[in-house]
């Protein structure tokens, strides 16, 4: 039993992680109906432009910090919008899914061409001690990202359902025609997701790069586990990202325990195809009409 | 206004069976010239040339899912596994010939897409994506890991090239004029598919499913039959692909590859007949071709890939279409002398 | 339809390559610089670049200078493939790398028919048994290092159960294939068995698996990075037996990485900037003045198999591609004859290697090569 704990809780931090990165394809798809490819790489980047801030300038950590977060806002979250989402979005989701795609290979390769092709440690923000739960270790550091995942699902869902701004957001996602009738500024709440979804890159990459290293090829298991954990939780609601990842997190920390450390991969997807034939929008999500 | 609006529709009708014969002739000139393009060129030139054909194959198969019948495959990579694998398990190990490998891999991959899409195709269309996206990863973990049937990561050493009617082609001129015939009877059998009544069908999915489905056609069954020929023609590519490398292992037939087929389609020209040998050479000649830029040229190919797309969705055959279109109009204004 | 044909007219064209001048000496690095391999492809690059700039600052090879290009494989067969024929098109004098075994598989037979030498940086045991013989290696086999680890565990340590912890690639699946039989002949259990994934982020749950099987050490063989992530989760869950690895447990990233969770890890290492013996230790000086970072063995290796061109050429006073197999076969470099390989290196019969390795451990986040073990067959 004891073990059993010491396995679920480190799915649960696991997914924690998952979870974290999954808000992104959530929000994304809540305001352009596209899935963000390059998600993972959003993960991965920003603890890289921090080091290299430092590296190139000299700095202090916190100066580096403060320059890499805010170029990757700038580029990432205010620039992807304008240069990559504004002018695709009109033409379907597909192009712009598959621009993700290269965009993710530019990421990828910049990072590790303008970096390092190989990992980096990176400091944490919490202290690394570890504490006993149930007789089950698990460190400072993923206790804070449980506690933030849970803490951003909450803010934002308190935020889009509570806060004028965040309802005007929410009727620009639903009905952006209708939003801007009711004088709602939809370019400007667009944009402000996607400031959002970078914001919560940032935040992931600060809490996940001590643990995970900073690497460029570290976003491709990032973004996928994330967005299997999106599919899961499912993607029209934010907290389905939290029940997709954690219920990533753990399936995948037990079947390395009690399946099969070989094909411990394949049960997340199994997991994937059978929960969306019988729920198709995912756990959380709602059931969305499509317009023919 | 009826009476335009059809005489327009016919005109279109016409113009499509002349592109179509175009589609045709083109198929057949660019055959020719392939043939004997490597002339001149050495075994690399034409290496990457067998290799844009042989990816070309399973990029057409993603077009006709993904452009014709609208469905968003994640595996076109690991249903090329199943083919090569097949065909290399079969070829090396039992002895089989080539060409049955080569049949059995496209049956294979045919029945598993057929398999695969019809429980996902009853909940939702959407969610094709989804089931390949798992499948895929499925297929990867199962090629490395069965050692004992596929080498596991060690990959399989040694696929010979097949031969025809007696003649060896181990040679790289002679496999890649294989490569060129054969590749030159999946676009035409394609070709075919796509006019016939059944591709029409196709079509008239994909331009509008609602109308479709009320005219008669059943959605569903065209829908999975598109894809399951979509996933043969994966099976096909990678029976090409193990014989033209000669060894074979896990690594080209991950899911991040799926996603770069799906890159080239719709970067080449998604439900254009010409899309998929122009996506295959985006995807295959162009980082080749980008070698001289050094350690930067992944960066840039992904740059110009992003690039055309945001500047035109459609990719390349949009592109191209487009400018044709721009053309003709400044024609049609200069010769009719109206707006 | 017409625009296609210019366009793939135009690409086409690029693709022949002109015929190559004779005044320089051509080596083409064929090598994993983006997908899986690309931290221990950029090793074996600089490397490489690093014995270049060296011979030819001393005048270049029988007063030729020497000429260097790098192909990325992608970390992909079918990209190697083309990669090296490329080279050879290019009229390549000797092909460098790869590093990874899928890669190396697709390529040898493309050097092979052109009748040109490639010295790889493979590990894994299967390539040199095909009766290849262009095929050379820069390190010792996983089939020569793993008897010495599974002697030290039974002899050192006297183990009786171990678990074993490995990625699941052509390095860990072939290092954990090759060492199972020696740990049965040696009478050690193998408590657990646990595979991992190649860039794997999440170690927890491997670890507390390892923990609970009690197991007297743990043999761990995963590349560096993971071999990091892998130390700081055993920490975490509070495993205090000893860490039994390889050249990737014990190399200077994984200690940098890992801080003092590395600390205590032991085991055999094949080439090391740290290892007792000047040349290697200049070698690692120099590397990390011009890079920046610290060289693992595939910079090493990088900059060995240069040398290996060398050492043959001059020996055979020519420049003859094909002449170079033989030469360099049966041959043993001594590094007092030829101070840029580092190691007196044995080269056998089928292209695999023969030299010194050592046993170390990481003191302090140091490591502390302990005992110089000599050739296997001296």
């Amino acid at each position: 039993m004891a073990e059993f704990i010491a396995y679920l809780i480190a799915g649960i931090a696991t997914g924690a992680i998952y979870a974290l990165a999954a808000i992104g394809f959530t929000l994304v798809w809540q305001t352009s109906q596209t899935i963000n490819f390059a998600q993972g790489e959003f993960v991965m980047l920003p603890a890289v432009l921090i080091l290299l801030a430092v590296k190139l300038f000299g700095l202090p950590l916190w100066a580096g910090g403060l320059i890499g977060i805010a170029v990757f806002l700038l580029v990432f979250g205010a620039g992807f919008k304008l240069v990559v989402v504004d002018p695709m979005i009109k033409h379907g989701v597909l192009p712009l899914a598959i621009a993700t795609m290269a965009l993710s290979i530019i990421m990828k390769e910049g990072a590790k061409d303008g970096f390092s092709a190989e990992a980096q440690s990176f400091p944490s923000l919490v202290p690394t001690d570890m504490i006993n739960i149930l007789g089950a270790a698990i460190s400072l550091q993923h206790v804070a990202i449980i506690v933030v995942a849970f803490a951003a699902i909450g803010l934002l869902q308190w935020f889009v359902g509570g806060t004028r701004l965040g309802r005007q957001m929410q009727a620009t996602a639903q009905n952006p025609t209708v939003a801007r009738i009711l004088g709602i500024p939809v370019e400007r709440m667009v944009l402000l997701t996607f400031l959002l979804n970078a914001a919560l890159a940032v935040v992931a990459s600060l809490l996940i790069s001590p643990i995970y290293l900073a690497k460029f090829s570290n976003g491709e298991t990032i973004g996928l586990f994330a967005f299997i954990a999106a599919i899961v939780g499912g993607f029209n609601q934010i907290r389905g990202a939290l029940v997709g990842g954690l219920l990533i997190g753990v399936a995948d920390s037990l079947a390395a325990a009690y399946v099969s450390t070989q094909y411990r991969m394949a049960v997340p997807l199994i997991l994937l195809v059978a929960i969306i034939l019988i729920k198709p929008e995912g756990l959380m999500g709602r059931k969305e009409e499509r317009r023919v | 206004m009826s009476a335009p609006a059809l005489e327009s529709t016919a005109a279109a009708t016409r113009s499509a069976a002349r592109r179509i014969d175009g589609a045709l002739i083109t198929l057949l000139i660019g055959a020719a010239i392939l043939w004997f393009a490597p002339t001149g060129m050495g075994r690399y030139g034409t290496y990457v040339l067998s290799l844009w054909l042989v990816m070309s194959i399973g990029v057409m198969g993603l077009n006709l899912t993904l452009g014709y019948a609208g469905q968003s495959s994640l595996a076109q990579a690991g249903f090329m596994g199943l083919g090569a694998y097949t065909t290399a398990i079969l070829t090396t190990k039992w002895g089989v010939s080539w060409y049955a490998a080569f049949g059995l891999s496209g049956l294979l991959t045919f029945f598993v897409g057929i398999l695969l899409g019809f429980p996902a195709l009853r909940v939702r269309t959407h969610y094709l994506a989804f089931v390949t996206l798992a499948f895929s990863t499925l297929v990867w973990l199962l090629l490395r890991n069965e050692q004992w049937l596929t080498g596991g990561a060690f990959g399989i050493p040694n696929i010979d090239r097949p031969q025809f009617f007696g003649i060896k082609l181990f040679g790289a001129l002679e496999f890649h004029r294989f490569v060129v015939a054969v590749t030159l009877v999946l676009s035409l059998v394609l070709w075919w598919l796509v006019r016939s009544p059944w591709g029409r069908a196709f079509t008239a999915l994909r331009e509008n499913p609602v109308r479709a489905a009320s005219l008669g056609v059943d959605t569903r069954a065209y829908t999975l039959l598109a894809f399951a020929i979509g996933s043969a023609y994966g099976g096909f590519s990678g029976s090409l692909f193990a014989p033209l490398v000669e060894f074979i292992d896990p690594s080209p037939f991950t899911l991040s590859q799926s996603l770069f087929l799906l890159l080239m389609v719709v970067a080449g020209g998604s439900g254009y007949f010409f899309g998929p040998f122009v996506g295959a050479l985006l995807g295959v000649v162009l980082p080749e071709w980008l070698r001289f830029a050094g350690s930067l040229y992944l960066i840039i190919f992904a740059t110009i890939v992003l690039a055309l797309l945001i500047i035109c969705p459609q990719g390349v055959s949009g592109l191209i279409e487009r400018c044709w279109a721009a053309l003709g109009r400044r024609f049609g204004r200069k010769a009719g002398g109206t707006p | 339809m017409k625009s296609l044909w210019v366009l793939a007219a135009a690409l086409g064209a690029t693709l022949s390559l002109p015929a190559q001048a004779q005044d320089k000496i051509k080596l083409v690095d064929v090598i994993e610089l983006s997908g899986a391999g690309a931290a221990a492809g950029t090793n074996w690059k600089n490397g490489a670049e690093l014995a270049v700039a060296d011979i030819n600052a001393k005048g270049g090879i029988l007063g030729k200078q020497v000429e260097l290009v790098h192909y990325d494989t992608q970390t992909n067969p079918g990209n190697t493939r083309a990669a090296v024929q490329r080279g050879v098109d290019e009229g390549a004098y000797a092909i460098l790398g790869p590093i990874f075994s899928g890669p190396i598989g697709a390529s040898m037979q493309v050097s092979q028919r052109a009748e040109i030498v490639q010295i790889v940086g493979g590990e894994a045991a299967g390539f040199t048994r095909q009766g290849n013989p262009y095929i050379f290696r820069t390190s010792i086999s996983q089939a020569a290092a793993m008897p010495k680890i599974a002697k030290y565990m039974k002899d050192t340590l006297k183990a009786g159960s171990i678990a074993v912890v490995w990625v699941n690639n052509d390095f860990g699946k072939g290092g954990r294939d090759t060492i199972l039989p020696e740990l049965e002949k040696a009478g050690i259990k193998v408590a657990v068995d646990v595979s991992t994934e190649q860039g794997q982020a999440d170690f927890t749950a491997d670890a507390i698996k390892v923990k609970n099987a009690n197991a007297d050490a743990v043999f761990v063989y995963l590349n560096e990075e993971e071999s990091a992530r892998f130390l700081r989760a055993a920490k975490q869950q509070g495993i205090t037996k000893p860490m039994i690895g390889e050249t990737t447990l014990l190399g200077a990233k994984v200690l940098e990485l890992a801080g003092d969770a590395a600390n205590g890890a032991r085991g055999h290492v094949g080439l090391s900037t740290d290892a007792p013996i000047p040349a290697l230790q200049e070698f690692g000086k120099r590397y990390r003045e011009k890079y920046g970072f610290s060289s693992d063995h595939n910079g090493v290796k990088g900059y060995m198999a240069v040398f290996m061109v060398k050492w043959a050429t001059e020996k055979q006073k020519k420049l003859d591609a094909k002449g170079l197999a033989t030469t360099l076969h049966g041959a043993t470099i001594k590094a007092s004859e030829e101070p840029g390989i580092l190691m007196d290196t044995v080269i056998e019969q089928n292209g695999d290697l023969d030299r010194e390795s050592f046993l170390a451990e990481v003191v302090n986040g140091k490591q502390v090569i302990n005992t110089t073990l000599p050739r296997v067959k001296p």
